[in-house]
């Protein structure tokens, strides 16, 4: 069978009812049984998500020293790995958000895997403002109680506003991911037995698919893709404040906010086609994760891809041309000095690569535009690798000057990462459809849109 | 005497912690660095510390070389914590754990800081250091511990106090002997270690004091004035 060739089940003039049970059976196939392949899967992920957890209980015995940050580089790999993973989350709420709100006929069977992507990535990057803090056992001096001592936090401290925006958005991520969810949970617990079957009755909330309900859950949802649009543009230009509210060089910079929004858009497109095709290989999905969904969304990813590389050059040309020399040393770094292997391997990386094999529609196959994902996904980690390291080794005196080099302890704990998303994800596809069923199902539509 | 003209005169009693640094009398012997580490029990640095950039030193001398090889001259300048009056390190503190107290010290609250060291990222001197281990003294360093300095655990930063233990001290017995405390009488340990005397102590707050008359001076100077942070420490150097 050819992969890309539309099924019965995709052919709209096919009976409703039998379209809906070939729907059923090709998306809750994945739920069933575990393959050998599976297993080694999960072991791997799990084997390396344990040994991140030892590092950093090592680190949290040991004392943070045994990280590789020191003086002038306070904030290293894990204040890399934040920003980066803040911005994956961007995949699922933004683009499935605009997707949703502009009515995308096409977005049916990305918008749950992307809004999965965004909650495993805002668990994920959520973690490491703990895992930096010098003393993570008394992290929940930063979140405002009441408390005995009669002490606030500070609010003018960028790091509180992150910790804000970082929470509402969890909040929010968390609930547009489930809301899609409950008519399918309903159709899981119809299928599903023994203790599966409670779980899904119980997450489904009683939803009987009347009329009425579905109506309030396409208001909900409706809503929900409203507030998280705006939630997540102000989450990570909240982030990029971390930075831009500080005196550092070239950090105190007015451009930040939708430079970042704009590499976190972009990072999360790149995260959101490599999940999708790897879901569409492993999962057998290729009648519904079908080439044209690829090819939107590598439209979209070199659309991004030039967004980013004129923020890139606005925020570049200015320190150049200014040639403040605090500014212009980080310049010169990045360019010709220590740091320019890392410069022009994320200028290949994020514009150059994705130009030639997004803008050229012969080259725009499956293939390379999963590609592309891994080419951005690197580049991107590398900008905010410049952005925090590259700027702190060179701060205004000269004398302390410093360099960076990351232990085992932050290599672990960031390859456990990465781990912990395939492991989630693993999880997640095992327990839920990664595609909305009742999108395909026109007799729920019809009731809704009249 | 009325409470008004009291509380009046008890505004000028509020002092203002400064620092002149006379560079021209400088000559980079570090005794201000030794006596440093002494009495704020600072954690050994040591050569190996240094290389991978773990090393205290809550006052440095900066070196800069002017000139070519081999007509060459060497200026010393020893920074410390500036104590500024629109200190960047402050806002940026997610739980208040650095402040300015209203005798215009740049405080560090070693039991508040959670070690986000946000602080030592915004601070344009570099004079900041973080506790990456808790700190460990071998015999018989461990035995001179100063007393009234309190031992940093690993997770906090630390910085330059303006030796904030002799200040309460000498603040202490003057109000136990009901008299203002003397220019002169508070010596943090770099300048009563100087041989040059090229540091000066007091009140910039006492239009009489040394401290106020030199940084009247004509030579006087701020470090990285222009980004507004109004530093309290001034350097003196010969316009040359």
């Amino acid at each position: 069978m050819d992969p890309g060739r539309p099924t019965y089940a995709m052919d709209a003039r096919a009976p409703a009812q039998a379209r809906m049970e070939e729907v059923q059976r090709d998306l809750l196939r994945p739920l069933e049984g575990f393959s050998a392949r599976y297993w080694i899967a999960v072991a791997v992920c799990g084997a390396l998500v344990a040994w991140a957890g030892v590092a950093w209980a090592y680190q949290i015995a040991a004392g943070i020293g045994v990280a590789g940050i020191r003086r002038p580089v306070f904030w290293g790999f894990y204040i890399v790995n934040f920003v980066f993973w803040i911005g994956i989350s961007h995949a699922g709420t933004l683009i499935s958000a605009i997707l949703r709100l502009t009515g995308a006929g096409w977005r049916k069977p990305v918008t749950r895997a992307a809004e999965a992507i965004t909650v495993f990535a805002l668990m994920i990057g959520g973690m490491f403002p703990l895992i930096h803090l010098g003393r993570v056992w008394i992290f929940y001096w930063l979140i405002p109680y009441p408390n005995e001592r009669l002490l606030w936090p500070n609010f003018r401290s960028p790091l509180l506003w992150d910790l804000t925006a970082i929470f509402t958005y969890m909040t929010g991520s968390i609930l547009y991911l489930y809301l899609p969810l409950i008519p399918d949970l309903a159709l899981l617990s119809r299928r599903a037995a023994g203790i599966r079957a409670r779980l899904y009755r119980l997450l489904s909330l009683g939803w009987q698919g009347t009329s009425r309900e579905w109506h309030a859950l396409e208001r909900a949802m409706k809503l929900m893709a409203g507030i998280i649009l705006a939630v997540a543009v102000s989450v990570h230009t909240v982030v990029s404040w971390d930075f831009a509210m500080a005196l550092t060089p070239t950090w105190h910079s007015t451009i930040f906010g939708p430079y970042f929004v704009a590499g976190a858009i972009f990072s999360g497109i790149a995260a959101l086609v490599l999940v999708m095709a790897a879901l569409r290989r492993f999962l057998r999905l290729e009648a519904y994760l079908r080439p044209v969904h690829f090819a939107n969304l590598g439209k979209l990813l070199l659309l991004m891809s030039i967004v980013w590389a004129y923020f890139a050059v606005a925020e570049h040309l200015t320190i150049w041309y200014g040639k403040h020399p605090d500014e212009f040393l980080v310049l010169e770094e990045r360019i010709y000095g220590v740091f320019a292997p890392y410069f022009w391997a994320m200028v290949a990386l994020n514009f150059v690569i994705p130009f030639i094999l997004l803008g050229i529609r012969r080259l725009r196959t499956i293939r390379n535009i999963a590609i592309c994902g891994v080419t951005v996904l690197i580049g991107m980690w590398l900008e905010r690798f410049l952005i925090v390291v590259g700027v702190l080794a060179r701060p205004r005196l000269a004398a302390a000057w410093g360099e960076y080099w990351p232990t085992w302890v932050e290599i672990a704990i960031t390859v456990g990462t990465f781990a912990g998303m395939t492991l989630l994800y693993l999880i997640f596809a095992k327990l839920f459809s990664v595609i909305a069923i009742w999108e395909y199902d026109d007799v729920a539509h019809k009731q809704v849109h009249g | 005497m009325s409470t008004q003209e009291e509380s009046q005169s008890d505004a000028k009693k509020t002092p203002r912690w400064g620092m002149t640094i006379d560079l021209d009398r400088c000559t980079g012997c570090g005794a201000c660095v030794a006596a440093c580490h002494a009495e704020n029990n600072l954690p050994l640095s040591t050569p190996e510390s240094a290389a991978t950039g773990r090393a205290f030193h809550w006052i440095r001398i900066d070196r800069y070389y002017e000139g070519e090889f081999p007509d060459i001259k060497l200026k010393y300048m020893p920074v410390l914590c500036q104590h500024c009056d629109q200190a960047p390190c402050e806002p940026v503190c997610p739980v208040y754990a650095t402040y300015q107290t209203p005798d215009g010290l740049n405080a560090q609250v070693y039991n508040r800081c959670v070690g986000t060291r946000y602080c030592g990222n915004n601070c344009p001197y570099s004079v900041r250091f973080f506790n990456w281990f808790d700190p460990v003294w071998p015999e018989p360093l461990d035995l001179q511990l100063n007393p009234d300095v309190s031992i940093r655990p690993d997770g906090v930063m630390e910085k330059c106090t303006f030796c904030v233990q002799r200040i309460k001290r000498a603040r202490l017995e003057a109000a136990r002997e009901s008299r203002p405390v003397a220019d002169g009488e508070i010596q943090p340990a770099c300048a009563q270690a100087c041989p040059a005397e090229a540091i000066v102590f007091g009140d910039l707050n006492d239009a009489d004091s040394k401290v106020s008359r030199l940084a009247g001076s004509a030579r006087a100077t701020r470090l990285l004035e222009e980004l507004g942070t109004e530093p309290k420490v001034i350097y003196l150097s010969r316009l040359s």
